[in-house]
Parts: structure tokens; C-alpha cells; sequence
């Protein structure tokens, strides 16, 4: 079914699924350096080198990444689904993780911001953690995107 | 859920991960930028552990299972034009990225050997982390697997 989609797609939806596609990856980049650099061991001295780099990751790559993928995913939705109210499973999972991963993303971006600015360890921890959860959620939304279950 | 569909999944995650992995070596790059410090450089080997794991499953990981779709599916056959075209992009972006691998772990396990004798800086590491070689490989690979992605949602003749 889903190659027979894939097939029959609109050549007008391949630029919203390019711009919503490459933003996703990006992001999921992004949060993975910031995770290990969060969470990674490493020497005293490149602590705070560390927690700054998981900042500027979220921050600089992180969030615009996020934001292009959620433009895409709307511009796609609105001319594969336009107005129907009976979503399918997929796009459930897919708008849940992406809620629920910007309200994450938001957290880890201040926690680490805060962690960052006043050299807290325990802080910068905590915002690997909050980005983990967040790329757990995408990375499910990923296998949706492909498998698209009922 | 019907095999293909999971066989899509995987491929996919796969791409995910590929590209995943390139913006984290862009990441460390960006982070690295003219550095001659070998502390610097040995503090982000974790992340290029990570990052190499990646790319290795996502290369490995969107040929197999894309390969293995071309064929399961009936819409698209393996000597399709597109994906002839993306088979052969994947084949020079992955050699391509390689050589880049060559050179930044070259800089990279010498950084770790000298930050661990505690030799601060080093000419190599000073010369990779810049416009070298590796990094103009870095940035022809990533162009060329954005082509394949580009590839892969137009479907050019298809």
C-alpha cells in the first residue's frame, strides 16, 4: 500500500516531503550530538566546552531543524489530508511525538542553556536525559512515517 | 504492518541515521574549526564514535533494505533509472565520506595519543580541522547523499 502511495504520489507534495524530511533528519542529528556531548564522559578541563556544545547544537541546529521539519510535516499534511477529520494511526503518533518532543526540546534547550551559563554538571545531565526521551519519540515517529500502522 | 512496509521502516531509520551521523560530524567540525588543541579534538572522539557507528549502520542499512525493496516491490524494479541513479550517488557519496573519515580519524587518534602524553597542540591536528582535504570530502558527501534523498522523494522518470 504504502509503495502504491509512493508511487501515485503528487509531484506537488515532493518539495513539503523534502523540506519536512531533511529538517526531521537534521534534527535528529542535532539531538544526538547533543546527547552524547551531554552525557558522554570526559575530561575535566572540556566540561563546560562540552555542556556549551550541547546548547549551541539544540540552540543553533536543533530548534531550526525542528521548526522546518513541523512547517513541512503541515504543508504535507494540508495537501495529503487537507480538512479530513479521520486521521490515520501514523499521523496520530507522528503529531503526538512532535508536540510532545517540542515541549521537550524546549525544557533540554533551557536546562542546558542554564547548565551552560552557570557550569552546572548535574543540570547539563539532565538536558541529555530530556533530549534522549525526545529522540526516543522521534525516532518512533520515523518507524511510523515508514511503516505507517494501522 | 506487511513485510515491505517494515522493510521501509528500516530503510528509512537507516537514511535517518546516515544523515543523522553527517550533521554530527558537521557539528564537531563547526565545533573544531581551526583548532590546533588536541584536548579539544580528544574531548569529541566519544561523539565521532557515535557518529561512525551511525554512518556505518545507515550506509549498510539504506542499500540492503532499498535494494531489497526495488526488488519486493512491484511498482519500482531495481534497473529503474532513479534508482540506478541513487545506487551510484550512494556508491561515490560513501567513498567520498570515507576519505573524509580517513582523514579526520588520522588527526583524531593522534590528538588522543599526544592529549594523553600531554603534548597540547599539533601541527596535523591544526592543519585537518580547517579547509583540508577531509573537509572538502565531508562536505562533496554530504552534497551527494542530499542528491540521493532528493532522488529518492522525486523519483525522477518514474
Amino acid at each position: 500500500m504504502t509503495s502504491l502511495l509512493a508511487a501515485l504520489r503528487p509531484d506537488s507534495w515532493n518539495f513539503p516531503l523534502f523540506v519536512h524530511v531533511l529538517g526531521a533528519m537534521v534534527l535528529v542529528g542535532a539531538a544526538t550530538a547533543a546527547v552524547v556531548t551531554s552525557l558522554g564522559s570526559v575530561a575535566d578541563s572540556e566540561r563546560d566546552r562540552m555542556r556549551r556544545l550541547a546548547f549551541r547544537s539544540l540552540l543553533l541546529v536543533g530548534l531550526p531543524a525542528y521548526i522546518v521539519m513541523r512547517v513541512g510535516a503541515e504543508w504535507m499534511y494540508s495537501k495529503e489530508f487537507g480538512d479530513t477529520d479521520d486521521d490515520p494511526t501514523w499521523i496520530g503518533i507522528g503529531y503526538i511525538t512532535a508536540d510532545l518532543g517540542a515541549l521537550l526540546l524546549l525544557i533540554a534547550l533551557i536546562t542546558a542553556g542554564i547548565a551552560s551559563w552557570k557550569s552546572k554538571t548535574r543540570l547539563g545531565k539532565a538536558a541529555g536525559v530530556i533530549t534522549a526521551l525526545a529522540l526516543i519519540g522521534w525516532i518512533i515517529a520515523v518507524w511510523a512515517m515508514g511503516a505507517k500502522p494501522d | 504492518m506487511s513485510l515491505n512496509d517494515w522493510i521501509l521502516a528500516l530503510h528509512l531509520l537507516s537514511a535517518f541515521a546516515l544523515i543523522g551521523a553527517l550533521v554530527i560530524f558537521w557539528i564537531m567540525i563547526v565545533a573544531l574549526w581551526n583548532t590546533d588543541s588536541t584536548t579539544r579534538v580528544a574531548s569529541l572522539m566519544t561523539v565521532s564514535r557515535v557518529g561512525t557507528v551511525m554512518i556505518a549502520a545507515g550506509s549498510i542499512g539504506t542499500i540492503v533494505f532499498g535494494i531489497w525493496l526495488a526488488i519486493s516491490l512491484d511498482a519500482f524494479q531495481v534497473w529503474d533509472g532513479w534508482v540506478i541513479a541513487a545506487i551510484v550517488l550512494w556508491a561515490i557519496a560513501a567513498e567520498v565520506g570515507r576519505r573524509a573519515g580517513e582523514g579526520y580519524g588520522e588527526a583524531g587518534l593522534e590528538a588522543g595519543k599526544l592529549a594523553e602524553a600531554g603534548t597540547p597542540t599539533s601541527p596535523l591536528v591544526a592543519e585537518t580541522f580547517g579547509a583540508s582535504r577531509a573537509f572538502w570530502f565531508h562536505a562533496a558527501s554530504s552534497v551527494l547523499f542530499v542528491l540521493v534523498l532528493i532522488d529518492m522523494i522525486w523519483k525522477p522518470g518514474a
